[in-house]
């Protein structure tokens, strides 16, 4: 059974960088005058998202417990607002501006957390709600968009990070690729994250948890706990996605980051992680990001369409994963629900 | 004594008791805020007052609560695309109607075949949340997600990103008022959408159909119901009632604005759903306490703008509302309170 569904989880993951590689392939194809096959093209995908991938990698620690959580998309809205508020009108540091927001998504996550895991109460309505509040809360804070110029601020947002690799222009002149310190906090929490899941007893009790919380009880796991330290973990994770969001955006205002908790669940879902719970991985989530990043620069550098179309693309794109995963789902337990009935 | 006792007891515990002490606490505090709260008066032969507004203003409302508690009771969850639903069906209603102008004075279509036209798209749109959640098992929520962010963008593509101005009086009517009716035509719409679907619950069985459904589905196929088919009706049907809201909402401002229809409205008619005394996790149902529900909160809301909280803000006070009542539902919180009056009543009787 277990050796059933890693391969499962497996298959998904490969049907996803495949596409992946596809998409940005044909891009290259389709664009490779407007610039599609630089090297820092694909460096940009990470620039752009790196907020996304922390989140998402939040977002997939509670999906993989069987849960989820939707207010991703306006705490991140609220976080980019608190920051921008304490830094250009309370006159206050980055750093606190930083502390700030890992507080504020800790607080969203253990509140949640809390009513999800301790009064069973369904995570979709709690996060809803807490989507909702948050959302208000932005404005609360500020009914206007506030853009930042904190020196400091503006220090960790644009330091640019040259890599040992670049192109040569149609001038003829050497560029070099770079990258924003965003990104390297981006990967740095993957991979730590990955491996927590992999080899830590939280991480494999999270598996247990989602593939059958019954089961898990008997094994002698404290559900409750694991499953509340998850939503709070995700939580913190929101917090720091939220801030790098910031650093990418460098403004806060009421309609921000709408539509960020879908960009993230279908990063979730398109990488491998099952809605069900049990299955799934950050490296996976890490895929969907691109994905969600390639359809995005290919609908910009096509230029005619409206950007309306990213969310279309990416919920059709969602709904054929989550198709995808119920017919794989189903081959796989019809034998034994068979034996069941 | 004992008697009296017994009856409170039932009146507490009466299914429908939760929602009018919450209507009557929120009229309450208007009443006390503005004494002439309940005065209608008549004003061009039209009916005036703070209470016709709220009932009038609550009618899409009603509407979408009625559908919501029928995907509610089928599926244990619930359809969190109403708000973008409703967007698409004004946006193909209008677009018709106004032949692909942004702003028309004449009709190029019968409204009857415009209106038909967005409802049938909404229906569409039920049918697609519904064979996720029913065929494939989808989470209802995760299922509507896709909606909810797919749909105002694919109103935006309806009406090419602009917003579609119908200025004719005929299609006013809808949102306004029929002739010389003095009361606004909204709440006939109300009514009559929860006077069909009263009969329909009362004379034959779907409403059986649906709670059995929703509180164990694999139950209902043994003993020979088709789940799948009454889960996916249950979401048509909620998708209907919002492309009629979507209608009602587009009417009152003779236009189709894709970002601004129905926005949030799906979190007031969960909350509807919610105060009404129903259970968020499927099941047996109560229509009755759902409308009251509706009228509470958009009662609620009128309360909140007339205290000067803007439209942005709104949603702090619903979600935290909502948090409650979800909390005052879940058996483990009853039991814990319950643990903590019998710890209570223990040292007191030891006393």
């Amino acid at each position: 059974m277990k050796s059933k569904k890693l391969s499962r989880s497996g298959l998904l993951l490969a049907i996803t960088i495949v596409l992946f590689l596809l998409m940005y392939v044909s891009g290259m194809l389709i664009f490779s005058d407007k610039g599609f096959a630089k090297p820092q093209m694909f460096l940009n995908l990470f620039i752009s998202n790196a907020g996304l991938i922390v989140i998402g990698c939040g977002l997939t620690l509670v999906m993989i417990t069987g849960g989820i959580d939707i207010s991703v998309g306006s705490v991140t809205a609220l976080i980019c607002t608190v920051s921008a508020f304490m830094m250009e009108n309370m006159g206050l540091s980055a750093v606190s501006a930083l502390i700030a927001s890992l507080f504020i998504g800790l607080l969203f996550g253990v509140v949640q957390g809390y009513l999800v895991s301790y009064l069973e109460i369904q995570p979709f309505i709690i996060t809803l709600a807490g989507m909702f509040f948050a959302r208000g809360m932005t404005a609360v804070v500020s009914t206007e968009m506030i853009s930042i110029k904190n020196e400091l601020f503006l220090k960790w947002a644009k330091t640019k990070i040259i890599l040992p690799f670049g192109y040569t222009n149609k001038k003829g002149v050497y560029i070099e690729a770079y990258i924003y310190p965003t990104v390297v906090i981006a990967l740095l929490t993957l991979v730590l994250i990955a491996l927590m899941l992999k080899y830590t007893r939280f991480g494999r009790a999270l598996y247990a948890i989602g593939g059958n919380a019954q089961s898990a009880v008997m094994m002698g796991l404290n559900v409750r706990r694991d499953k509340f330290k998850a939503y709070a973990l995700d939580g913190f994770l929101t917090g720091l996605g939220g801030f790098l969001f910031c650093l990418n955006s460098c403004a806060g205002f009421v309609e921000q980051a709408k539509g960020l908790e879908m960009d993230a669940i279908s990063a979730a879902v398109i990488g491998g992680t099952l809605l069900t719970g049990g299955v799934g991985g950050v490296v996976g989530t890490l895929f969907g990001v691109l994905i969600k990043g390639t359809i995005a620069s290919l609908i910009t550098t096509q230029g005619t369409l409206s950007s309306w179309w990213v969310r279309i693309a990416l919920s059709a794109l969602l709904c054929f994963f989550i198709v995808l995963q119920a017919v794989i789902g189903s081959v796989g337990s019809k034998k034994n629900r068979a034996k069941l009935v | 004594m004992k008697q009296k006792r017994f009856s409170w007891q039932r009146l507490v515990h009466a299914r429908l008791f939760m929602p009018l002490v919450c209507l009557a606490v929120v009229l309450l505090a208007n009443v006390i805020r503005t004494p002439d709260f309940f005065k209608i008066s008549l004003n061009n032969g039209v009916l005036y007052g703070y209470l016709i507004d709220i009932i009038n203003r609550s009618s899409e409302l009603v509407i979408l609560a009625v559908g919501m508690t029928l995907a509610t009771a089928a599926s244990g969850g619930q359809d969190i695309s109403v708000g973008a639903v409703m967007a698409v069906s004004a946006a193909i209603c209008c677009q018709i109607l106004s032949g692909g102008e942004v702003s028309v004075t004449s009709l190029a279509a019968p409204i009857i075949l415009a209106a038909l036209a967005g409802v049938v798209a909404a229906a569409l749109c039920g049918a697609f949340n519904g064979f996720l959640v029913a065929k494939l098992h989808i989470q209802p929520m995760v299922a509507t997600l896709i909606l909810y962010t797919a749909g105002r963008g694919i109103a935006q593509l309806v009406t090419r990103g602009q917003i579609t101005y119908v200025r004719v009086d005929a299609y006013k009517v809808l949102g306004g008022y029929i002739g010389n009716c003095p009361i606004p035509t909204p709440v006939f719409v109300a009514l009559i959408v929860v006077i069909i679907m009263a009969i329909i619950l009362k004379k034959t069985a779907l409403g059986l159909y649906l709670e059995s459904v929703g509180n164990n589905g694999k139950a209902s196929r043994l003993v020979g119901l088709n789940s799948a088919l009454i889960c996916f009706m249950a979401y048509v049907l909620c998708s209907i009632l919002a492309g009629i809201a979507g209608l009602v909402a587009s009417s009152r401002i003779y236009s189709a604005d894709a970002n601004n229809i129905g926005l949030n409205l799906e979190m007031d008619a969960i909350l509807a759903v919610a105060l009404g005394g129903n259970n968020l996790g499927g099941g047996s149902f109560n229509l009755t306490g759902s409308i009251i529900g509706a009228y509470t909160i958009q009662a609620l809301t009128t309360t909140l703008y007339a205290m000067k909280v803007s439209a942005d803000q709104l949603p702090v006070y619903k979600a935290i509302v909502i948090v409650i009542i979800v909390m005052l539902q879940s058996p483990i919180f009853r039991s814990l309170i319950a643990g903590m009056k019998h710890k209570r009543t223990v040292t007191v009787n030891e006393k």
